[in-house]
């Protein structure tokens, strides 16, 4: 591979949280039993005719303008026009070469590196249905209620050179959206969706690779696995002399390969033309401007904001920003804590620990930060051990309690108590003669041993500079 | 004889309950019984339903209750316009059984204003077509003549009208289609300016160019109509936001000084001498009314029918691409997706509808979009400037409808033939103009159709100057001779 450069660039498609459909009055919600909500227009109904949402274009404009996008001040609405079930009107209304938001760009951060890459355009359309497979039946069921849900679609430059790269432009797209709040951007829904096309070409060249464009990767993981492997491929087919060529190709999740969906030969002509049926879009330059008054502020300003402001390290500042619901909760707790790198800390280990593993957001969770102010005053007071603190953390996190209530509750406050722990040490002196002989022959590190005895018997409760210094007294 | 009565005249007589909307739809379904077997204007009728709403305004008014203004008139529509629970077919084989959810936009503001529905009357399958013989059912039969044809793709509207089997009628016009029908039944007919009348289910021809409009006995009933009808539509963002004003308060304003431009271009080759005599005819008598003609000309004219065959088709053939066999309508049961489209598109359209989506899917196909479909919409601006220029100057132009009267069934066989019977229409539907055809003459006992266009929402002019030479023409009231029972092919 060394011989090669890698270049990628992504298409991802965003479904807008918008109440109503983008022609129609239709709710967007999603998991409703199948065709419930639809009306003549999203079917497609003979003689129905579009009419466009302008939150769809707010939502737009806005994810646009977080991506620093210009905003053209006339864009319009095309037919692409293809056959197949779940697209009830047989064309898909989207944007073809008058888009909403055009020029944009965000930054990536690889291996300590910043790299800026270009975002050629964002449009709006319509999303399709979805077919139903009969699992024991040779026909396919559809249901339209996801059909004209809004979409945005965001295409990169060709300016991705790794499928690290690829991941970190994803994970950062997906939080510049987050943050503004048009799309819940989640993967494994479906409200965010990606498309590469992928190609390689000579180190020393200036002319592309033949691409090929990858489908199906459902998760980032895929993202980075799918482009991989794709790269590793056209490397060997380079490798053996003969030519990549251009094609669309689908990520087989399960065997961790892609295989070739439809040569450029047979690649759908979409004949794209203006729809008939819609009038252009007007962008009024106060309409941006309104717009933009509304973006909060994005990830990479708070960022910056942390460490000027409570002195947290950088890369903390990056992974508490990442997610808005996370840097969020950050901020409610430095409302009423002092040490910020105490609760991130928290943040980036216990509590990511315990979302990850529940695949929850931070605000979907009964954690507030009112919770963990109060567990971070239980370790300062030396009410609770570090170790102690664990274990009531994840009482709270489950049952949402306060985490005195917790320590009060289970009888896990600290042992300070000198003649108690003094008993303790005795006892655990008694048993072990062996690491109490290696400590007092001069291997000082067989006294880690003899405190792990003694919290272990404490059960986690003894407060372990006590019992460190009462150890070393007694040997 | 109610059902020969104009609208303008039955309103009166309901509203001083001289006649009851129950016995003037009985008698119009009467007449639609006694002739339309010969005629075959209609591919449905909703008897029951008609009287059943009938019954209901005549009890309203009994009342007391507000009703419309149009309160117990009988009214056709034309088969490609939704109407909830009632087959709307687009005399299509594709849609043979489709029954709508919903009523069109037209349908709700005529039943509002009191309409009562008579039924759908027959077309070119989606309005395809200057004669109805390209409707899968049958085709319809000019009054004048059984022999020949009604003109098309309103057919159906423009035969129950003359027949009197209605008291007016609802069609669109994508490139003639209201007018060129008008003209060969002998009955007035108005596109109005595009956007004027909400197109929220009609069924798509052609998205830029259809637009609905009234077909009716004389000038006053369609400046009625258009009261009714001409409203903006919120469901539909082609449809201007304008208010309407009172159509009929133009009718009675004179021509004195009105300027009339006449392209010379429109009566250039394939006019026939008796047409351009019977036009000239009107000219002269306009002119005599106090009103300034003058040849003038419309210099991209003869681009109008090559570019239209470019634009209506593209869009068709994206607006078509919806007949798939998959959520409603005709399908041939196959067992792969790919055959169940191609089966079902191609036993579910007839041939010129086939014609035509072939057509438009290759002019936007990759690599000719600039040859064709682009460089169309350029000429398209032209004609419109065309327009733009001549109207600086006149307020209205006058033509023929058509080159000729109405031809005999079946002997115009090649489409270009066809094609170019549409002349002298297309154009006003290129630059969205509004424009009416009302009779203007007889040639060979066959009615001969002159056409007026203004510049956009200048509707009211049209229909001044249309009302002034109507009042004038000293046309005689002539009825088809249908009702002495004869029929020339029987």
């Amino acid at each position: 591979m060394s011989n090669y450069q890698t270049v990628i660039g992504l298409e991802v498609h965003v479904e807008l949280a918008t109440k109503t459909k983008i022609f129609c009055g239709c709710p967007t919600e999603f998991g409703k039993e199948p065709n419930t909500h639809v009306c003549p227009v999203c079917l497609g109904l003979p003689g129905t005719l579009p009419v466009l949402n302008k939150k769809v274009v707010d939502f737009a404009i806005k994810a646009a303008l977080a991506l620093n996008c210009e905003i053209p001040a006339f864009a319009k609405l095309d037919r692409k026009n293809y056959f197949y079930p779940d697209l009830p009107k047989a064309y898909q209304i989207s944007q073809y070469d008058l888009p909403l938001a055009v020029n944009g760009h965000l930054d990536i951060e690889v291996n300590g590196q910043t790299r800026r890459i270009g975002i050629t355009r964002v449009h709006i359309e319509e999303d399709a249905g979805k077919l139903v497979h009969a699992p024991f039946g040779d026909y396919s069921l559809a249901d339209y209620n996801r059909a004209g849900v809004p979409l945005i679609e965001i295409v990169s430059e060709p300016d991705l050179r790794s499928p690290v790269e690829a991941k970190a432009y994803l994970e950062k797209l997906k939080s510049i959206i987050q943050y503004t709040g048009v799309s819940d951007v989640k993967m494994e829904e479906g409200s965010l969706r990606c498309d590469a096309n992928v190609s390689i070409m000579p180190v020393d060249s200036q002319q592309f690779g033949t691409r090929a464009e990858i489908k199906n990767m459902n998760s980032f993981r895929a993202v980075q696995n799918g482009l991989e492997y794709e790269v590793a491929r056209q490397a060997e087919v380079l490798a053996a002399g003969e030519l990549v060529i251009q094609e669309t190709r689908r990520w087989d999740e399960n065997k961790g390969i892609t295989y070739a969906m439809r040569s450029k030969e047979e690649a759908h002509d979409y004949r794209y033309f203006p729809d008939p049926d819609l009038v252009p879009i007007i962008v009024e330059p106060a309409w941006v401007e309104e717009i933009r008054q509304s973006l909060p502020e994005m990830p990479e300003a708070r960022q910056k904001r942390y460490v000027t402001t409570w002195g947290l390290p950088a890369y903390d500042a990056a992974v508490i920003t990442a997610a808005k619901s996370m840097a969020d909760f950050f901020e409610a707790t430095m409302e009423a804590y002092h040490d910020a790198k105490a609760v991130s800390n928290w943040l980036m280990g216990e509590v990511t620990k315990h979302l990850n593993a529940e695949g929850l957001e931070i605000t979907q969770t009964k954690l507030k930060p009112a919770h963990l102010i109060e567990l971070l005053e239980l370790q300062n007071k030396g009410t609770v051990s570090g170790t102690i603190a664990k274990t009531v953390f994840e009482e709270m996190f489950k049952s949402g309690k306060m985490p005195a209530e917790i320590v009060k509750e289970k009888g896990l406050v600290q042992i300070t108590d000198e003649a108690a722990i003094a008993a303790i040490v005795d006892e655990v002196i008694a048993n072990h003669p062996k690491p109490v002989a290696d400590y007092k022959s001069g291997n000082k590190k067989a006294i880690g041993f003899l405190v792990g005895q003694v919290m272990k018997l404490s059960k986690g409760k003894a407060n372990p500079p006590l019992v460190n210094k009462l150890l070393r007294e007694k040997l | 004889m109610l059902e020969q009565l104009t609208v303008a005249d039955a309103v009166e007589k309901l509203q001083s309950r001289e006649i009851s909307a129950q016995e003037l739809t009985e008698a119009t379904l009467k007449r639609i019984a006694a002739v339309d077997e010969t005629v075959k204007a209609y591919l449905t009728i909703t008897s029951e339903q008609a009287l059943a709403a009938a019954a209901q305004i005549d009890a309203k008014r009994k009342n007391g209750e507000q009703v419309g203004p149009l309160a117990g008139v009988p009214v056709a529509l034309k088969d490609n316009m939704c109407t909830k629970g009632v087959k709307t077919t687009c005399a299509s084989k594709m849609l043979h059984n489709f029954l709508p959810p919903y009523d069109a936009t037209v349908v709700e503001l005529l039943q509002k204003a009191g309409c009562i529905m008579l039924g759908k009357t027959n077309l070119d399958e989606f309005a395809m077509g200057s004669s109805t013989e390209n409707s899968t059912y049958f085709t319809t039969r000019n009054p004048w003549d059984l022999t020949r044809v009604p003109g098309g793709s309103s057919g159906g509207s423009a035969a129950a009208v003359a027949a009197d089997e209605a008291l007016f009628a609802i069609g669109s016009d994508t490139g003639g289609s209201i007018r060129q029908p008008a003209s060969f039944c002998g009955v007035v007919g108005m596109k109005p300016t595009y956007g004027r009348v909400s197109r929220y289910g009609l069924i798509a021809f052609a998205s830029s160019l259809d637009q609905i409009g009234p077909l009716t006995k004389d000038v006053r009933d369609c400046a009625m109509v258009m009261n009714a009808i001409a409203q903006y539509d919120p469901r539909d963002t082609t449809s201007a936001k304008q208010a309407t004003p009172d159509y009929t308060s133009y009718l009675d304003k004179n021509v004195k000084g009105l300027k009339i431009g006449v392209p010379k271009e429109y009566f250039a080759q394939g006019i026939t001498p008796g047409v351009a005599a019977a036009v000239q005819k009107s000219i002269d008598l306009l002119v005599s009314l106090g009103a300034e003609a003058e040849e003038m000309s419309l210099p991209h004219t003869e681009y109008g029918i090559p570019i239209y065959y470019i634009i209506a088709p593209a869009e068709a053939s994206s607006n078509l691409a919806r007949f798939d066999g998959v959520e409603y309508g005709f399908r041939v049961e196959t067992d792969n997706l790919l055959d169940m489209y191609k089966k079902t598109r191609s036993q579910g359209f007839g041939t010129e509808v086939k014609r035509r989506i072939m057509l438009g899917t290759y002019a936007l196909s990759s690599g000719y979009y600039d040859a064709y479909y682009h460089k169309a919409l350029q000429v398209r601006t032209l004609i419109k400037e065309d327009f733009d220029r001549a109207f600086a100057k006149y307020d209205v132009i006058l033509t023929p409808t058509t080159p000729a009267t109405a031809f005999v069934a079946g002997t115009v066989e090649d489409p270009l033939t066809m094609y170019l019977n549409d002349i002298c229409t297309i154009p006003a539907n290129m630059a969205g103009l509004p424009a009416i055809s009302l009779p203007c003459g007889f040639v060979d006992d066959l009615p001969v159709g002159m056409q007026l266009i203004a510049k956009p929402f200048a509707e009211g002019t049209i229909l001044r100057a249309a009302h002034a030479y109507e009042q004038h023409s000293g046309l005689p009231k002539q009825k088809p001779a249908l009702e002495m029972g004869v029929s020339k092919d029987e």
